[in-house]
């Protein structure tokens, strides 16, 4: 076994591990920092395949970003996942066995030579990954890029149709009318006169 | 390779439409005018319409690399889509104004949904495929969820978007196998790699069993049919009757490409999978349905029956079958435009009429209303003269034309039971008394209900002039067949 499969074979074990642990963690916490952690060993694994713009994209948009927001939103929702799990171990048994069977037929039919794959030649030197990347996406696949763009763009207006809510009791600052107030709008000037307080003779005994 | 000018010419349709979805967003923001958005959609939808003629040619087309492809049966299948989404807005225009979701999210959320269809529609590629899907359901997804303080219609989104990842997850895995065996994702390619034979038998079954359970999902054929009577039911009725009609076009072109156009070498291999689903998708359909009380949910298990036949036309992987199962499409969208229409129609600000007893004596107080009504729920039972009935018959000619005498015995079979809860409809609407109080008001949109007529005399017109649409829809098919 050569160097590369070994660094191979021992970033696939962390992989799968920490898959795992995301499936299993009781905290959420744990299993967001898991999932962090099979980011990057899938990236790492890119890299192996000499796919460094995958790589590191993969660590700033997903481990950068999108896990950073994710753990924010886990540990501003006090979410019981114990109760989200009742259950799981009432189906473990039937969908453990139905897992296990697929497994199997997988290993089966992935393992041996099936598809007569032979490894690609080694990039010449200076090759750019990145640069062929940005070569097709804006010619051979401009249709494809584009409408992944779409598809971005009605996942923000999804997530606004659905978030944003005019409801007329929420207490909602508004900061152009604080801005716009002056003294005189806020302040009024009123000339009391001196006067003796007036005390009611009552009898309440 | 960057696109030559005249691949963008052939997408024109495409391209407008994403132009008037975007225009649709902004018509709102900026002028607050929410019939603005309404009829720069409805005339959007139309234009899309017009320029698919425009670029519409009987010869296939390829464009962008093989990502796109224009031909005959692509034409016709957008065609119909967009007049499908035309007919779905204006239906269901009064029902949102009156709650308050008519409005340039929802409508721009609805044409990129149609944007999504006619991108599946002319997919010659696993990636176009692909995309075109996920840009429908998303948009799907968001307008199920549109009603957020609904309980029901958050419960139908989050069904629809857990299942529909997982389908969507299990769809690419079965791609990703095609695309290590072939070595390419373009459709073509594919099937040039299949024919040739010269990989693993083994793994190329093995991908079609995910691609097929990922297919099934997305068209709601059993027994991956879960989620279509809980998102038909507690989605609000008018995105259910857009879910129910132009997306099965759109399901069948997808089924068309990618088993057809792709694999259509390996059909001896999922001939027998799309038999299992469609007799499944039959029995359960049918039998469910029979329970039902409520009317969204009782047309929801007759939609995964009618699947059922849509996989028998396409499974009897002939050009007759072909073209029977495109006729059954465009035949069923007609006909759920008009049934799910109709419980739009029916429904006023605060009352859905989405019970069967509320339409008890519907004939005493609308006679009109009623009579269109059961002519789609005849033509849904298969009754003669009706459009169904010669959908189900070409379906059953191409069956028993390909050899396939018993699932054609099964098929009318389970049309016989099916045929008892459509009469039950019209029998609830003509013999039963009416309910005490009028739960049904009178009813003000004359726009829609022009068209439900037309809907409900197209039906009948169709069914006894069936001849020029089969011929429309057996000429496209021939001449998209590679």
């Amino acid at each position: 076994m050569d160097f590369a499969s070994l660094v191979f074979y021992s970033f696939a074990a962390i992989l799968l591990l920490s898959g795992l642990r995301v499936v299993t963690a009781k905290n959420p916490v744990h299993a967001a920092l898991a999932l962090v952690l099979a980011f990057f060993t899938a990236a790492a694994i890119w890299l192996l395949l000499e796919a460094e713009f995958l790589a590191i994209t993969l660590v700033l948009v997903y481990v950068g970003a999108v896990m950073v927001l994710f753990i924010f939103v886990v540990m501003m929702l006090d979410i019981n996942i114990e109760e989200m799990r009742q259950g799981f171990w009432d189906y473990l048994p039937i969908a453990g066995l139905v897992a296990g069977l697929m497994a199997v037929e997988m290993v089966i039919v992935l393992s041996g030579d099936r598809f007569g794959l032979s490894a690609p030649a080694p990039a010449p030197d200076g090759f750019s990954n990145t640069r062929q990347l940005g070569l097709l996406l804006y010619t051979d696949y401009v249709y494809a890029f584009e409408l992944a763009a779409v598809i971005l763009l009605v996942a923000i207006v999804a997530a606004i149709a659905l978030t944003l809510r005019r409801r007329p009791n929420r207490k909602v600052v508004d900061v152009g009318w604080q801005v716009r107030q002056t003294a005189e709008g806020r302040i009024r000037m009123v000339n009391l006169k001196p006067q003796k307080p007036e005390y009611k003779e009552e009898d309440d005994e | 390779m960057i696109p030559p000018l005249s691949d963008f010419i052939i997408a024109l349709p495409e391209i407008a439409l994403l132009l008037v979805a975007c225009l649709v967003l902004l018509i709102e923001a900026y002028t607050q005018s929410r019939q603005g958005a309404y009829l720069a959609a409805v005339f959007g939808l139309l234009l899309t319409g017009l320029l698919v003629v425009y670029t519409g040619t009987p010869e296939t087309q390829g464009a962008f690399n093989g990502l796109y492809v224009n031909d005959a049966m692509g034409a016709l299948l957008k065609l119909l889509a967009c007049f499908a989404a035309i007919v779905a807005v204006i239906y269901s225009r009064q029902y949102l104004a009156d709650r308050g979701m008519l409005g340039g999210d929802y409508l721009g959320l609805l044409l990129f949904a149609v944007l999504g269809m006619l991108v599946m529609i002319s997919a010659a590629h696993f990636l176009s495929l692909y995309l075109g899907l996920e840009l429908l359901s998303l948009s799907l997804y968001a307008m199920v969820a549109m009603r957020r303080d609904d309980v029901r219609s958050s419960e139908a989104a989050m069904k629809y978007f857990v299942l529909g990842a997982l389908a969507s997850g299990l769809l690419l895995y079965g791609m990703s196998l095609l695309y290590g065996l072939a070595g390419s994702l373009e459709l073509g390619a594919v099937a040039e790699t299949v024919r040739t034979g010269a990989r693993s038998e083994m793994v190329l079954v093995f991908a079609l069993v995910f691609v097929l359970a990922g297919l099934g999902f997305k068209l709601g054929a059993a027994p991956f049919h879960m989620w279509l009577p809980d998102v038909y039911h507690g989605a609000p009725t008018a995105v259910t009757l857009f879910i129910g009609s132009a997306p099965k076009l759109a399901a069948f072109a997808f089924v068309m490409r990618l088993l057809v156009d792709g694999l259509q070498p390996a059909y001896g291999d999922w001939q027998q999978m799309l038999a299992v689903m469609a007799v499944a998708s039959l029995a359960i359909g049918n039998l469910a349905a029979i329970m039902q009380t409520n009317i969204k949910r009782m047309l929801a298990y007759s939609t995964i029956s009618h699947m059922g036949f849509l996989l028998l036309g396409v499974m009897s992987a002939s050009l007759a079958g072909y073209s029977a199962a495109m006729y059954y499409a465009v035949t069923y969208v007609l006909m759920s435009l008009g049934g799910f229409g109709m419980v739009v129609y029916l429904s006023r600000a605060g009352v859905e009429a989405e019970e069967l007893d509320d339409y008890k004596g519907l004939n005493a107080r609308h006679p009109w209303l009623a009579a269109v009504m059961a002519m789609f729920m005849l033509s849904m039972a298969g009754l003669p003269p009706f459009v169904g009935f010669y959908a189900k018959l070409t379906v059953l000619q191409a069956l028993v034309g390909a050899g396939w005498i018993w699932l054609a015995v099964v098929a009318v079979f389970f049309s016989l039971v099916g045929a008892y809860y459509y009469l039950r409809v019209v029998k609830i609407m003509y013999f039963d008394a009416p309910a005490a109080a009028d739960t049904i008001p009178a009813s003000h949109a004359g726009d829609a209900r022009i068209l439900l007529s037309a809907n409900g005399l197209a039906v009948l017109l169709l069914g006894i002039l069936p001849q020029p649409l089969m011929t429309l829809c057996a000429y496209s098919v021939q001449m998209s067949l590679r």
